[in-house]
């Protein structure tokens, strides 16, 4: 049911000057039920604070790495350390204390000894090992980390490491690798040294040199030459403790002619001070390959001014490597106090396809600027960007492309649609598109809206029996159809009801 | 008793626009009211359907024997009082199919109905689209974005019937329609006509009136009912104007 208290107490006020959206405002401004921003007490292994040389040593020692790694580690080390930190983005926050996070935790299990992360084993054995209180904490999330009957296979990130992975064996048997990242450096140090930092390099951009000095964990899939991958890969990244960064480091190949279909999804307790997530996601597709990548964020945004929630400062890119390769991203972002995040296409195979499906919404004071690159390299090479931007309450929700044609990309071409909607009066919606065309054959399409969700929407709604937030959710998925129908078919109806709790002013 | 409305007085901006307004309709009953501009026509129409703008000073509104101010604007549209936009509004995106869907299982939940499933809905909605003889795509596009002035009216009419409501005012509904246009809208309130339900059509013009044959007409002038009366005060006003009733009114408060 609606929240007929707050209609009806507020139907004196009438319209004062600035009363027209007070109801609307009212209503989201509610929204404080974070279900996920509950906090897991284990006994965990967590490094004190700071950064410097010694931690990176003994983040690697920690998950006892070879040589090669150590190096990259520190070279992106030395490297971070001469870069400032970027303030560009249309987003404000002050500073951050690097010294004032910890780079390392993670939940101890007592049978192992923290060891299990690097160890693998069968299903059955990691199951054992999980600390209870974590497995509690992925199930109360609907995470199937058991990997029962779940039609899909999942990565569990806690913290600093990978907790359990799902469902291995049976994809073994198509020689498909799906683990953590700290186990691909035991068990196929070869592959990875031959993919880490080829598409976001160590020194591409201050997080992504943060990441690569200090990455945690995070996924390595494989998919062999011609494997059409029958289940969808997910991983699920989970911040627990306070004050501590994330930095997984995740790597997808796809091989020549094959699919697979990957998900993200992304939780954190209620905090009361800002946490860091600084991820790096490599994505390469060789020819005749398709990666579907698909993206759920729903950190935790931080109280109603937006203090404490994630600061989400991702950079994820992938490489259409070959003839015909194809790479999609679809995200729906409703969490993160701030995000600056592009996933991108590098369109460097003939025949290429890069496509970018994106929600994002904001509310209170969050902050979004997110967007794409499609790099055009190849001949013939397409890409799609479908971008929907909400802005809610007090926030500022930015689209931020950049579509580039290079000299080589003959016929090459670009739709763009950004469409964003406005829920009340207080907020803001920013697009800035950087179009680059270097080749006169390219055909390049840019379409743009911006809408508002009216009083008389509303009430045109409710005189037909339906309630406020019924309405704003019916108006806002009817807003975001186009990309919502892009995500996996579980995925899509977690989009929408996040979408639902996201504007919701009385759940639970 | 449907609707009985005692003293109703309301402002809007502070600005006094209802002034001690009555009016009783029984089920079944077809009330016309009509009044020059700035009556109070239309926000007699939104208070009554619960709109937030307006702020309800003083007065009595019962409706079904439930006291109406007390409920919000959309427990007033499930109980059975249904409001005809003088100008419906558009919604992008969101299919007539799943608004009224949505629309009428609320509705349906209110009467102690099960909810129809689409398949369920959509032969419903088929036989309203035939009794109002109307086009038979009207479902499957976004909620009247792009549809003519016409379409619109039509679409709230359409809306109407699938809901069955026990009330139905239609504000101003003929306003910027042709004649063929006013005749569908005309057809589809008499086809909706019952001996449990009941109309109020807020007018300026007596053109709707004349298909539609109102039981009771009712002259607004200055936020009060000047003058009641039959069908033929539909006349009466079209021959005379409002000037004469007005004038009689003052006369007789002075």
């Amino acid at each position: 049911m609606a929240n007929p208290a707050i209609i009806t107490e507020l139907q004196p006020q009438g319209i004062q000057e600035s009363g027209q959206y007070q109801e609307i405002d009212d209503l989201l401004s509610k929204n404080q039920h974070y279900k996920e921003g509950f906090v897991t007490t284990t006994s965990v292994e967590t490094f004190d604070k700071g950064i410097n040389e010694e931690v990176v040593r003994a983040i690697s020692a920690k998950k006892n790495e070879p040589e090669w790694m150590l190096d990259f580690r520190l070279k992106a080390f030395a490297h971070w350390k001469t870069l400032k930190e970027p303030h560009w983005a249309k987003a404000e926050y002050t500073p951050l204390d690097y010294q004032d996070y910890s780079y390392y935790s993670a939940p101890e299990c007592g049978s192992c000894a923290g060891q299990c992360s690097t160890e693998g084993g069968t299903e059955d054995s990691i199951e054992n090992e999980i600390d209870p209180e974590v497995a509690k904490a992925f199930a109360e999330l609907g995470v199937p980390i058991a990997g029962d009957d779940a039609n899909v296979a999942v990565d569990a990130i806690f913290d600093s490491i990978s907790v359990s992975t799902t469902k291995r064996e049976d994809l073994a048997e198509l020689g498909i690798i799906f683990c953590s990242f700290s186990e691909a450096v035991q068990d196929y140090p070869e592959m990875v040294q031959k993919y880490i930092g080829t598409v976001v390099p160590y020194h591409d951009n201050y997080f992504a040199a943060l990441n690569s000095a200090v990455a945690s964990d995070g996924t390595f899939v494989y998919i062999p030459e011609g494997v059409h991958c029958p289940i969808d890969l997910s991983t699920y990244f989970r911040i627990n403790e306070a004050k501590t960064g994330q930095f997984e480091r995740t790597i997808l190949i796809a091989d020549k002619g094959s699919y697979v279909s990957y998900l993200e999804g992304c939780s954190a307790p209620v905090r009361d001070t800002y946490q860091l997530h600084a991820a790096v996601v490599e994505v390469i597709v060789h020819e005749d390959a398709e990666v579907k990548y698909s993206t759920v964020q729903n950190w935790y945004p931080g109280d109603d001014d937006c203090t404490g929630g994630i600061l989400n400062f991702v950079t994820k890119r992938g490489l259409c490597e070959g003839k015909n390769s194809k790479l999609s991203w679809t995200q729906a972002e409703t969490g993160s106090a701030i995000t600056w995040k592009y996933p991108s296409c590098i369109l460097k195979g003939d025949n290429a396809i890069g496509e970018f499906y994106s929600v994002a919404l904001t509310n209170r004071r969050q902050q979004a600027d997110t967007g794409t690159k499609m790099i055009h390299i190849g001949k013939n090479t397409r890409s799609t960007i479908i971008s929907k931007g909400l802005s809610a309450g007090k926030s500022d929700n930015t689209y931020r492309g950049q579509v580039k044609i290079l000299p080589s990309a003959e016929g090459a071409r670009n739709f763009t649609q950004c469409d964003s909607m406005l829920i009340g009066d207080q907020c803001g919606a920013h697009t800035f598109p950087y179009i680059e065309v270097e080749n006169p054959t390219a055909q390049i399409e840019h379409e743009a809206t911006t809408s508002r969700i009216g009083e008389d929407q509303l009430f045109y709604c409710k005189q037909r029996g339906i309630s406020e937030q019924d309405a704003i959710s019916m108006i806002v998925n009817g807003f975001c159809k186009e990309v919502f129908s892009e995500l996996p078919l579980e995925f899509a109806q977690e989009a929408e009801e996040l979408l639902a709790i996201s504007l919701e002013g009385s759940v639970g | 008793m449907l609707l009985k409305v005692e003293n109703l007085q309301a402002e809007i901006d502070e600005k006094q626009i209802l002034k001690g307004l009555n009016i009783e309709v029984k089920p079944g009953e077809v009330h016309a009211i009509m009044g020059p501009n700035g009556a109070g026509k239309s926000t007699l129409a939104n208070v009554l359907s619960g709109r937030d703008d307006y702020e309800v000073t003083e007065g009595h509104v019962t409706f079904d024997g439930e006291d109406l101010l007390e409920l919000d604007a959309e427990d007033r549209a499930r109980k059975g009082l249904f409001l005809a936009f003088q100008y419906p509004v558009e919604i992008p995106g969101v299919s007539n199919k799943l608004f009224m869907q949505t629309a009428l299982n609320a509705v349906r939940e209110e009467r102690g109905l099960p909810a129809l499933d689409m398949f369920d809905f959509d032969e419903f909605a088929k036989a309203k689209i035939e009794l109002l003889d109307m086009r038979a795509d009207l479902l499957e596009r976004s909620v009247n974005v792009g549809f003519s002035g016409g379409e619109k009216k039509r679409n709230d009419i359409f809306q109407m019937a699938l809901l069955e409501p026990k009330l139905c005012i239609l504000d101003e509904t003929d306003s910027g329609l042709d004649i063929d246009a006013l005749r569908v809208v005309a057809n589809g309130v008499n086809a909706l006509r019952s001996a449990e339900r009941s109309f109020i059509v807020v007018t300026h013009y007596q053109r709707l009136l004349d298909y539609i044959k109102p039981d009771h007409v009712h002259v607004l002038y200055n936020g009060q009912i000047v003058k009641s009366g039959g069908f033929e005060l539909v006349h009466e006003l079209e021959e005379n104007g409002y000037d004469e009733i007005i004038q009689q009114f003052e006369n007789k408060n002075q």
